[in-house]
């Protein structure tokens, strides 16, 4: 197997494995509770008391990040699960059936693509009242372009290929056809654009919390617990630092993952 | 005898532009009896495997049938079925082999996955069933390990052990027609012979009817009861193996013969028949399709089409010579 396909790989399971690890053991054990406020002890350096420190309201940072990263899996899971299946049924009608249809729904997939992704979310969030449910429904809809490209391109090339001539020959009708024979073959790409929409929804949400657009307290998010650290990124620098650190390894845990993905499958064909 | 497939006066047309069309299959008959292997030969790109993929309503997008009928036991109107209708004679009752066994099985699935669903579609069986069947199917066409081949990949196998594996999906249901597609070009001889020696054995355990295409003239010769000649998307000549091989009558399939190498005349240069086949659109102003090609054309020839002339009980030829000579076209050529 090539080296570097499997580095990435390992790294990027080992990132997203740990962060996992984190979101799951906050679920039912964090070291403080989260919105516990202490105003004695604000702005308090890490600690063996306080291992990331605390907030400017003295909430234990590592329990708050903790708890922001269930926030962030959830955002980014149903956001993929979102752009998955509409991007699955867009790609597939127009992969499939080609012609007029693959022309208008490619047309809008293009035109939804042409905007920059954070605009488009700011104004999806900006239409309706900003909240955890509206910010997944936005970055979904974002990431429908890609799954739609990803999913048309592996039907497209497909459905001239023999074997599904030759089912069809032996009495396979379309949904087989696309379930059976030609989905089995995109599970790699599809896996690969998922852990990248993952790890974009992610960044898309700390973007729009940070501006206050996003998650709404009392849900935990590191985008809004980076716009509450900025004003005291002198004097606690530590707070800025942790959901930035935190963000940082998702994204990069998620693209590796992507990566490590893409090139298991380029070795093996 | 009653045909189990007949196709008469097929036209198959390609869609060019929106408003220009043109024929790649034009007036074309023929018929295959229960239990009958019939050979079909000719140049690449004179339409063979169109035919045998409009018979299931298989052809290309651009293609539509515009004359003509298909009957499938001499019941079923092939051409007139709407898509979903045709769907239940595929597999079931007409199975298709293709050329290349390397790319007819997903390579993204299990072989038992590809063998079972065929099963589950048309038998309706439940997976463990589906599963015990496909492993005696496996035994019947000579496949080792049966258990442990549906565990594993396509591109993991041979071409041969592929060619075996799509046989046996096609034979999964019993069907009353196989049409195999140039089922051996991609193996190496003795793998071929193996693989003849497959269909020969499923022809003679279920009276299977076989409709072979084929380049190599050997392999038709060993294995048909029957042979038609295509030439620029027409029968242009049809007849027992032995008539068609002693007593060729169109200059088109006595060229043809003639190009066959011959083991015992190695040094010899090979005969080939000169010129290529004509475009799509060139066709339909011919008279002859075969004329500018051939060595005994008159003036008549260019001028109008030749109708199939009778040459022997169950022989014919799609030429003026048979008309006007009497069918000697083979002594003027040699
Ligand atoms: N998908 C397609 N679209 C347009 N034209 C096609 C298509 N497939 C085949 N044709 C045309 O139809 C004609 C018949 O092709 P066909 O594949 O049936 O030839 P063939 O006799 O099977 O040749 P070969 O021996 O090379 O397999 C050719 O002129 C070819 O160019
Ligand atoms: S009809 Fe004329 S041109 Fe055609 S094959 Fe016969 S002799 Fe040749
Ligand atoms: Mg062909």
């Amino acid at each position: 197997m090539n080296k570097k396909a499997s580095f990435s790989l390992l790294l990027g399971i080992a990132f997203v494995a740990l962060l996992l690890a984190v979101m799951l053991t906050s679920l039912f054990y964090t070291p403080y509770d989260a919105n516990e406020m202490n105003i004695a002890e604000r702005l308090q350096a890490p600690s063996a008391k306080h291992w990331l420190g605390t907030d400017n309201f003295g909430r234990d940072v590592l329990s708050r990040i903790m708890v922001g990263a269930q926030t962030a899996f959830l955002v980014g899971l149903l956001s993929a699960v979102i752009g998955l299946v509409f991007g699955f049924i867009i790609g597939t009608a127009a992969g499939y059936t080609g012609k007029w249809l693959d022309e208008l729904l490619m047309r809008g997939i293009d035109g939804l693509l042409a905007f920059p992704g954070i605009l488009l979310a700011l104004l999806l969030v900006s239409i309706f009242k900003p909240s955890m449910s509206q910010t997944i429904l936005a970055i979904g809809v974002l990431s429908i372009p890609s799954f739609a490209r990803v999913v048309r391109s592996g039907v497209l090339q497909q459905k001239e290929a023999e074997y599904v001539k030759a089912a069809k020959g032996l009495g396979a009708g379309h949904l087989h056809l696309i379930f059976k024979q030609i989905l089995p073959n995109m599970i790699s790409p599809i896996l690969t654009t998922a852990a990248l929409s993952f790890s974009a929804a992610i960044l898309i949400e700390a973007a729009l919390s940070y501006l206050g657009l996003g998650v709404q307290p009392p849900d935990p998010s590191w985008g809004r617990m980076l716009n509450e650290a900025q004003s005291f990124i002198r004097k606690a620098p530590w707070f800025t630092l942790a959901p930035g650190l935190f963000i940082m390894v998702t994204v990069l845990g998620f693209n590796l993952l992507s990566d490590g993905i893409r090139d298991l499958r380029d070795t093996r064909q | 005898m009653n045909p189990l497939l007949d196709i008469r006066e097929l036209r198959l047309e390609l869609q060019r532009t929106r408003k220009e069309s043109v024929a790649v299959l034009d007036g074309l008959s023929l018929s295959v009896g229960k239990g009958e292997t019939v050979g079909i030969v000719g140049e690449s790109g004179c339409g063979k495997s169109v035919l045998s993929l409009s018979i299931l309503g298989l052809q290309p997008n651009a293609m539509r049938i515009t004359g003509g009928e298909i009957w499938y036991k001499e019941e079923y109107p092939l051409h007139d079925l709407k898509p979903r209708d045709i769907r239940r004679y595929r597999g079931s009752e007409i199975a298709m082999v293709f050329q290349d066994p390397m790319s007819s099985l997903n390579n993204g699935l299990t072989v038992g996955a590809q063998v079972t669903e065929m099963f589950r579609l048309h038998a309706g069986c439940s997976r463990a069933e589906a599963k015990e069947r496909a492993i005696a199917l496996f035994r019947k066409v000579g496949l080792a390990r049966p258990e442990a081949l549906l565990k594993e990949y396509p591109y993991q196998l041979s071409g041969g052990m592929r060619q075996r594996i799509m046989i046996a999906i096609a034979i999964s249901c019993n069907p009353g027609l196989l049409i195999a597609d140039e089922p051996t070009t991609a193996l190496d001889v003795t793998i071929q012979a193996q693989i003849l020696d497959l269909m020969r054995q499923i022809r003679d355990e279920n009276d299977t009817a076989i409709m072979l295409i084929s380049h190599d003239l050997g392999v038709i010769a060993d294995m048909c009861d029957r042979i038609a000649v295509m030439y620029a998307g027409q029968i242009i000549e049809e007849g027992p193996v032995d008539a068609i091989f002693e007593e060729p009558r169109h200059p088109y399939t006595i060229g043809l013969l003639q190009s066959i190498p011959a083991p015992s005349k190695k040094q010899e240069k090979l005969f080939s028949i000169p010129g290529t086949v004509p475009g799509l659109a060139e066709r339909q102003s011919l008279g002859c399709r075969f004329a500018p090609r051939c060595g005994m054309a008159v003036k008549h020839c260019y001028t109008e089409a030749p109708p199939l002339f009778g040459a022997s009980p169950g022989h014919a030829a799609r030429c003026w010579l048979l008309a006007e000579r009497g069918g000697q076209a083979d002594a003027i050529v040699s």
